[in-house]
């Protein structure tokens, strides 16, 4: 177990028809790390984050999760199946929430895990709860989406993922739909996550926020990794033309 | 001749049993086209051609006519080839399904509007497309269409008047039973009328709080 | 078979006839309770709010039979075709009152208040400036009630007038044949509502280029 690398990538591509937006890109990434993707927009970051789970399958190239490959080629059923389990593993949080807007809080946290793990109302509910805690929103498990601020719904959607305890957590831009004022509460419980040790994967142009809680920082231009190493190489010293000129105009905001 | 609305009371009985009926039929009815609604809708947007095409074409006929027509077919037609419904029976079938297809037409269009987010956040947690269809997206669609098959909902209850034609003694039959009697059709069929008023004012006053209720979680 | 094709051609003359006549009566109801509704005096506008409230209240046929069956004890004698035809129209300009009224009412306000500002009076301001604007938008869902007229127009079957569907009802009874029968109705009814469908469509562009 402890050779094979919790998540690698391997020779990712992807094409719309002559449009290439991911080309070749490895990347390995160890059970606890926490790396962020940052590049301007077109750069294909997220279309990586989403190819991690499948949302958009890579034209070539492998995603390996703890030894099991993501992406398999495999007959309909198969694949729907397959993809279906390891995206229970997989929380993925969205630059616009996504939440449910015809259920509660409550319901939207233990849909899944009773639905796809038969869990009993009472263990969901209990559950709710302590993952609501966890994002310190206890008192809106009974709320409807439409009555939260945009910091609030972030962090239900974090809880909804967590609940079904996943092994990683993708966040694509979480915190670029929010008002700046509101973009805080987010980064609190993402810093938490880190504290615990959970593996993140996170897009996001917030350079300030990766340098203080990623362990490794890959800077991604029209589909390529341009370079990788520590925030502290990477925001500090970086060795690429291209980084130096991204990060000139995004530091200085 | 004059009017009399004394002979009214008399017959008091006799037009509530209508209209028992008459609410009868409107909730049979009215359940069918409900759920015969999103199953249409389901088989229109993601059925095989096989099934979509004869559903387009029985959809369209059912637009196209009228609904009386349509009781006499399934009335009058299915005997013919052997099934002999009883009226309240075909008259339910026949109001349920003209209406189930007006109702799908709104859910189709509901559904093509739910926001792809809600497919990614459902299918992202591990959802099936069934599971994200059945728990996420038509939930969604049905709520949002709430209103325009509310009004649905009204024009089948009016429309319900229609099965008295084929032999259901709802309402308005009931009222040609107390007009045979007395030979007085224009205090027997405004009498009718004031009731189906009523059961309009009702049925309104639940849709509203419905609607009330759903726009509150919005 | 072919015998009943002239019953049912005579019969789709007199539904198309029954729409005209029902689609003109009802257009004239509805721009007379849509002004109503719209009035300043508040009984017209009482009055118009009860049309529509009661007549879209209550079934089409009821009042149908109210007036073909109840009318000659208050000394209304009408033959079918002309109670249907009334009573069908009344029915429907009760809906186009609401149609005609929501098309005035989504002209914005501020159209009337820069016409007030420019001197107009109020029935200037209505004639040159909201009306026309209106009536663009109120095409489509005017179409959208002629369409449920036509159907509608099959209520008149049980007062016995001889349209398409007491046609088919009838030769049902006499042929066994009720699928063709229902077929043969439902496609000149589609004819029809085809054409005045295209009809409106037509109208609506026009209106939308001008």
């Amino acid at each position: 177990m402890s050779d094979t690398p919790f998540i690698e990538i391997r020779h990712a591509a992807k094409s719309f028809g002559a449009l290439e937006v991911l080309k070749d890109i490895n990347l390995t990434v160890e059970r606890g790390q926490i790396v962020a993707i940052i590049g301007p927009s077109g750069s294909g970051k997220s279309t990586l984050l989403r190819a991690i789970n499948e949302l958009d399958p890579l034209t070539s190239g492998e995603v390996w999760l703890e030894g099991v490959q993501i992406n398999r080629s495999l007959p309909h059923r198969q694949y729907e199946k397959h993809v279906n389990q390891v995206r229970q593993d997989i929380g993925m949080v969205f630059q616009h929430f996504n939440l449910f807007p015809h259920l509660s809080v409550r319901d939207n946290i233990t849909l899944a895990p009773k639905m796809l793990k038969g869990m009993s109302s009472a263990d969901a509910n209990k559950l709710a709860e302590q993952q609501l805690a966890h994002v310190g929103l206890s008192d809106k498990i009974d709320v409807f989406p439409s009555r939260l601020s945009g910091g609030q719904k972030q962090r239900v959607a974090i809880a909804r993922a967590l609940a079904m305890k996943p092994k990683v957590m993708l966040f694509d831009e979480a915190t670029s739909a929010l008002d700046p004022e509101l973009v805080e509460e987010v980064n609190l419980v993402m810093k938490k996550l880190a504290e615990e040790h959970m593996t993140m994967i996170i897009v996001t142009h917030e350079m300030d926020f990766a340098a203080s809680v990623c362990d490794r920082v890959l800077f991604m231009d029209r589909g390529v990794v341009v370079e990788e190493g520590p925030p502290g190489v990477i925001f500090q010293n970086p060795k690429e033309e291209r980084t130096k000129n991204f990060l000139r105009k995004h530091l200085s905001r | 001749m004059g009017l009399d609305f004394t002979v009214v009371p008399g017959y008091f009985d006799m037009l509530l049993i209508g209209m028992v009926w008459t609410i009868a039929i409107t909730i049979g009815a009215g359940l069918l086209s409900f759920f015969g609604g999103i199953i249409f809708a389901v088989i229109a947007l993601y059925g095989h051609w096989v099934i979509r095409l004869p559903f387009r074409l029985f959809a369209w006929l059912f637009m196209g006519t009228p609904l009386l027509l349509q009781l006499f077919l399934i009335y009058f037609g299915l005997i013919q080839i052997g099934i002999d419904l009883p009226a309240f029976v075909a008259g339910v079938i026949g109001l349920g399904l003209h209406f189930a297809v007006y109702n799908s037409e709104l859910i189709q269009a509901s559904i093509l509007s739910v926001d792809k987010g809600q497919y990614e956040g459902a299918r992202t947690l591990g959802l099936s497309r069934g599971q994200t269809l059945r728990r996420i997206v038509i939930p969604q669609a049905v709520q949002a269409v709430v209103p325009p098959m509310g009004n649905n909902m009204i024009a089948l209850l009016k429309d319900s008047a229609l099965v008295s034609v084929i032999g259901v003694a709802e309402l308005t039959l009931s009222a040609q039973q107390a007009i045979s009697r007395t030979y007085r059709p224009f205090e027997f069929y405004l009498a009718a009328a004031a009731c189906y008023y009523v059961i309009n004012l009702c049925l309104e006053a639940v849709l509203r709080r419905l609607e009330r209720r759903i726009a509150a979680q919005r | 078979m072919l015998r009943v094709y002239p019953f049912f051609l005579q019969a789709a003359l007199v539904t198309v006839q029954l729409s005209v006549l029902t689609c003109l009566l009802g257009l004239a109801c509805g721009a007379v309770g849509a002004s109503m509704r719209l009035s300043r005096l508040a009984p017209l506008r009482w009055i118009a709010a009860a049309y529509v409230s009661l007549f879209r209240g209550t079934p089409a046929l009821i009042q149908v039979f109210i007036l073909y069956f109840g009318g000659p004890q208050i000394g209304i004698n009408l033959d079918a075709f002309t109670a249907g035809t009334i009573a069908l129209g009344v029915n429907i300009g009760a809906y186009m009152t609401e149609t005609i009224r929501g098309a005035i009412l989504s002209v914005d306000r501020g159209q009337t208040e820069a016409a007030r500002t420019l001197g107009m009076s109020k029935w200037q301001t209505m004639r040159k400036v909201i009306l026309p604007q209106a009536a663009r938008m109120m095409i489509r869902p005017l179409g959208v009630n002629i369409n449920a007229l036509i159907k509608g127009t099959a209520l008149l079957a049980p007062i016995s007038v001889i349209e398409l569907t007491q046609t088919a009802q009838r030769f049902i009874g006499s042929t066994y044949k009720p699928f063709e029968m229902f077929l043969m109705a439902g496609v000149l009814y589609m004819i029809f509502i085809y054409i005045v469908g295209q009809g409106i469509n037509w109208l609506d562009r026009r209106a939308r280029i001008s």
